[in-house]
């Protein structure tokens, strides 16, 4: 499903005069256009390598940052992620590292 | 046509709710506005309204229900005093921010300690920052008038704030005047219909109200938030002319009387002011040059307009009706002179009284006596007690 965002235009940016009244916000799942992954201390890092897709981790993200296609996971999206490193943490196999930025 | 009738000032504020015949009303009962939600839910019971009356526990759940109402889309109304207004306080900040124009029958009463059911301004003077309009009333004929206003007001697009209709505990809502009210379908032309440009439950569009501000946003909505109340000044002029046309009573943001010469004038807002009106009028046979200012709408505060009328004065009393505890008088005291301050006015003389605390009478005696005051050589106090034992 495509999502369009209506509140697009508005951002840590936008004069005073260009936000909504009251802050209202317009739109369902906005949430998936606003950048909340600028804060992290901590980065994961994907070692596909020793990965053996047994996706013990995907649904341990509070944050939906380890998208999965096919069955698969795939590289994390960082748009979301705060780097809590519970992922890292429960991959038995040293698949997920934490990168110190 | 304008129907003459007597009523007190609490039944004038619940004939205005009748007329208005708003969707939803949520209150608790507080002395001494209680007769208001009291006369609403009689009104419900007669099927004289389509009004849901909301009896809630609480006025924090009073402010609360009225809240979702607006946000639904719908025009709410509550009414309270004193305790029950400090008990709304989170949510009238809450109600403001979000731009919910809900509209508050406010009945001034001493906030507690010493517990007191009289009049004072101290609760809503308490919530003069809250982002409210706040509009004062000397008599039951302002408070009807006001609340008639209220809803052009604060619905307006410019505006969308809530309101707060003030008048005297007991002077006010329990003394029967004579007082003019109109048609109600002349009151219900008057204030049309509520059509909000967004509310929850419109089934075209999904809109979240109220949602956590992080702090790149929260200066820009508190900006947007005092440009509305900047906008409400005009906005209040605008209503206040046309109603003037329609029913024939002219109501500015506050009324000069007797101040087109005025060497002497006092500043008050509410129902002493028609004490000291009668004091005006003694002196003035006298040939005492006194005047009097009485403010009606406190939030937004016309701090240009009020120097501008009382730039000319050599002497000014502002009389406060409820203490700041600054040590240094009361809020009415300091914003006046903030702006007069301001806008450059240094030859009048200011004093700051302090009056009428928990219902204590102030006589046309007490009036004269500051006039008196005003008008001799001596040095003004900066700040004064009047009407308490020595």
């Amino acid at each position: 499903m495509t999502k369009t965002n209506k509140m697009e235009g508005i951002d840590e940016q936008s004069p005073w005069r260009d936000l909504t009244q009251g802050g209202f916000v317009y739109g369902e799942g906005n949430s998936a256009f606003f950048n909340t992954g600028d804060w992290r201390t901590k980065a994961p890092v994907w070692k596909q390598e020793n990965c053996k897709q047994c996706l013990l981790c995907f649904p341990v993200c509070p944050d939906s940052s380890i998208p999965v296609e096919g069955g698969k996971r795939r590289d994390f999206d960082m748009f979301h992620c705060k780097g809590c490193g519970i992922c890292a943490q429960v991959c038995p196999f040293g698949a997920i590292g934490m990168e110190v930025l | 046509m304008s129907v003459r009738g007597r009523m007190s000032g609490n039944e004038a504020a619940a004939l205005a709710i009748r007329q208005i015949n708003p969707d939803v009303v949520a209150a608790f009962p507080i002395t001494p506005s209680t007769e208001i939600p009291q006369f609403v839910s009689r009104f419900v019971a007669d099927g004289a309204v389509d009004t849901e009356f909301v009896a809630v526990e609480s006025e924090h759940s009073a402010m609360s229900a009225c809240m979702g109402a607006e946000a639904a889309g719908v025009r709410a109304m509550t009414a309270t005093s004193s305790a029950g207004m400090a008990l709304m306080y989170e949510l009238l900040y809450v109600a403001a921010s979000d731009r919910l124009p809900i509209v508050l029958a406010a009945v001034n009463r001493a906030l507690t300690g010493p517990i007191n059911i009289n009049t004072e301004h101290s609760d809503s003077m308490g919530a003069r920052d809250s982002g409210w309009i706040q509009i004062y009333s000397e008599n039951a004929q302002e408070a009807y008038d006001n609340m008639l206003m209220a809803h052009r007001i604060g619905e307006h697009e410019d505006v969308m704030l809530p309101v707060m209709i003030c008048q005297d505990g007991f002077i006010t809502s329990h003394a029967i005047e004579n007082i003019e009210t109109e048609e109600d379908a002349a009151v219900r032309a008057f204030i049309g219909t509520y059509k909000p440009q967004h509310h929850l439950l419109d089934p075209a569009e999904s809109v979240a109200v109220g949602p956590y501000g992080v702090s790149a946003y929260v200066m820009e909505l508190k900006r947007a938030q005092a440009y509305a109340m900047e906008c409400a000044k005009q906005v209040i002029l605008d209503v206040s002319f046309d109603f003037a046309q329609k029913f024939g009573r002219a109501y500015g943001l506050f009324e000069e009387y007797r101040m087109e010469d005025a060497e002497v004038g006092v500043l008050i807002i509410g129902s002493a002011a028609g004490t000291c009106k009668d004091a005006v009028d003694r002196l003035r046979e006298r040939g005492v040059k006194a005047g009097l200012v009485k403010l009606r709408v406190f939030r937004p505060f016309p701090a240009e307009e009020l120097a501008k009328a009382l730039g000319g004065l050599s002497a000014l009393a502002i009389m406060d009706r409820s203490d700041g505890f600054s040590g240094v008088g009361g809020p009415l005291g300091a914003e006046v002179r903030a702006a007069l301050y301001s806008y450059g006015i240094s030859k009048t003389v200011t004093t700051n009284i302090v009056y009428g605390l928990g219902g204590r009478d102030i006589r046309v005696e007490d009036f004269e006596s500051i006039y008196g005051m005003l008008g001799s050589k001596e040095e003004l106090p900066r700040t004064m007690y009047i009407g308490q034992r020595e």
